[in-house]
């Protein structure tokens, strides 16, 4: 281990802290939002109002400024639950629980808004509301995922328990979520004609991908923020049996 | 800008029922995961309060002081 | 001085041990037995009932409605998985044991695929007859259910293992394993749907091969794991 860098280290111990993880990101949380405010603010007017409209699709394409984001994040939330499992069972860290146990409801949250956004781009672009085709399937499957990590960790008892149990069942579907994808890719190719291609759409000017690439980066410090503050509120749920989480109800407002 | 006027803007070129309602069920969303963590916060806040308070009152030591002398 | 050592029992003969003990359990309660075996065939005579009775419809379906029901019958007998051991107190012993909990696992899940879903994959060619399936397709649907279905009771075994005790029970077991489930449903009859167009079903047979090795060699490490917390929890 003398080749993990002095710092890195010490930031891997301070981590086993709650407390610590608590205040050192108070301070964090106005930057976030403004940060990220800006940076969806300013993605989402210039995709909406100044991004030329799009050859075959005309203006419905400007949901991909919120489409793309949130499928993004509804993926990028199950690995970080796998991640945080990963770390709860190896080195029984506290702190990843509460990670996990946060970014649940938020993951889904974005996953399902993928879901509505999906269909309602699908409405004038294809005709219907609701099509099989693999994308939409496999974020489906993704909610469901979702959700029965959130139904497992209510339907256990004991906080330590659940955890440990979400955490093998977010890594068993992490491996499986790729094996899903593929899966249902591959039948969805062999049952529909291929004139459902939306993956290759010519190359994006820069006036329609930078707006794009802003909002992406402004949704993932929303996700940061709202995870951190998620966190923050479980840090103090989970140690409030302790003097300084005592200390700290009889002080705030 | 690629629309002449703000009607324009809003129609969208007849996609606009279909593009403002994802930017709204974003806010909602978005609104949701923001919300929700500090609704739970205070929630906890108050309730935690409450219990300090009560046992204040009765005189009896806070469970964090109970926790700490059973150490 | 020398005493005389005690010697533990090899794994194979623990491994034997538990797979009798389990087998003979099973095959003392031969209702229980029957139960998923009756609900496969109910469930696939729901469908002439409810979607056609007309051949070639029923042909068209045959492999997907086949697997469904073969899915549905494995979740069914999964709840009852590990209930019973720890009803009874066998599953603290089983996991509080010294030997690695790995090889009673592999047993327990070998045998409850023994009186599931191989019981399954013989009989659905006849249900599969039942159905209009084409001729050709029935090896390829026997061959699929064969490597699919342990991949089904292990995938399963997890979520019956992190489930055990809690009274919710069977609906958030059917949510956490369903989804789970789809890779081997697709690929299942996808071999039984090309075998009956006359293309080659070896590529989703492989596939399936490949998944059950993958599946026997890793997945009961989880069931061990989810199996210990259970019985924390109790």
């Amino acid at each position: 281990m003398n080749y993990i860098p002095e710092g890195l280290r010490r930031l891997w111990h301070r981590m086993g802290s709650p407390r610590w993880f608590y205040e050192t990101t108070g301070s964090w949380v106005p930057w976030l939002g403004v940060a990220a405010a800006l940076l969806i603010g300013v993605g989402t007017v210039w995709g909406l109002a100044y991004a030329p409209p799009d050859y075959l699709q005309g203006n419905s394409f400007r949901i991909i400024y919120i489409h793309v984001p949130a499928a993004y994040l509804a993926q990028a939330g199950y690995m970080l639950m796998a991640v945080c499992g990963v770390v709860l069972l190896v080195w029984r860290m506290k702190l990843a629980d509460m990670v996990m146990a946060t970014v649940a409801p938020i993951g889904a949250a974005f996953t399902f808004l993928a879901l509505v956004t999906g269909a309602i781009w699908g409405k004038p672009t294809w005709g219907t509301y609701w099509i099989w085709d693999a994308r939409i399937t496999s974020v489906l499957i993704l909610l469901f995922l979702y959700l029965g990590i959130m139904g497992l960790r209510r339907a256990i008892e004991r906080p330590e328990a659940a955890g440990r149990a979400c955490a093998i069942l977010a890594i068993v579907g992490v491996i499986n979520i790729p094996i899903i994808q593929y899966s249902v890719d591959w039948w969805m190719t062999l049952h529909q004609p291929a004139t459902f291609t939306i993956t290759e759409a010519p190359a994006m000017p820069a006036s329609m991908w930078i707006p794009l690439l802003l909002n992406v980066l402004g949704f993932n410090l929303l996700f940061a923020l709202s995870v951190i503050q998620g966190t923050r509120t479980e840090v103090l749920v989970r140690e409030r049996r302790t003097r300084w989480v005592t200390e700290l109800c009889r002080q705030e407002r | 800008m690629s629309f002449d006027s703000f009607a324009e803007f809003f129609a969208m070129g007849g996609h606009g029922f279909y593009v403002w309602l994802s930017y709204l069920s974003t806010a909602v969303v978005v609104a949701f995961v923001l919300v929700w963590p500090l609704w739970r916060r205070r929630r906890f806040l108050r309730e935690q309060r409450g219990r300090i308070h009560r046992a204040d009152a009765l005189g009896q030591q806070t469970e964090a002081e109970a926790h700490a002398s059973e150490a | 001085m020398t005493s005389s050592p005690v010697t533990e029992p090899s794994l194979w003969v623990l491994f034997r041990g538990q797979l009798r003990r389990d087998l003979l359990l099973a095959f003392g309660q031969p209702s229980e037995l029957a139960n998923p075996l009756a609900f496969f065939v109910v469930v696939i005579t729901l469908f002439p009932l409810g979607v056609s009775p007309e051949p070639d419809v029923l042909a068209s379906m045959a492999p997907g409605v086949l697997w469904i029901a073969a899915l549905l019958a494995t979740l069914l007998g999964l709840e009852a998985l590990f209930r019973r051991d720890r009803d009874d107190g066998t599953l603290e012993q089983m996991v509080l044991q010294a030997q690695p909990l790995y090889l009673p696992v592999v047993a327990r899940m070998l045998a409850h695929w023994m009186v599931t879903g191989l019981p399954l994959t013989l009989l659905a060619p006849l249900l599969g007859g039942m159905l209009n399936l084409r001729p050709e397709a029935q090896l390829p649907l026997m061959i699929g259910l064969a490597l699919g279905t342990p991949v089904l009771v292990l995938l399963g075994g997890v979520g019956a293992a992190l489930t055990v005790g809690l009274r919710t029970g069977g609906m958030l077991l059917a949510l956490l394993v369903l989804p789970l489930f789809v890779p081997v449903l697709i690929l299942g009859v996808s071999a039984a749907e090309l075998a009956s167009s006359g293309l080659d079903p070896s590529g989703p047979l492989l596939w399936l091969a490949a998944g059950a090795s993958f599946a026997i060699t890793t997945v009961p490490f989880a069931i061990a794991g989810a199996l210990r917390i259970g019985v924390e929890v109790g």
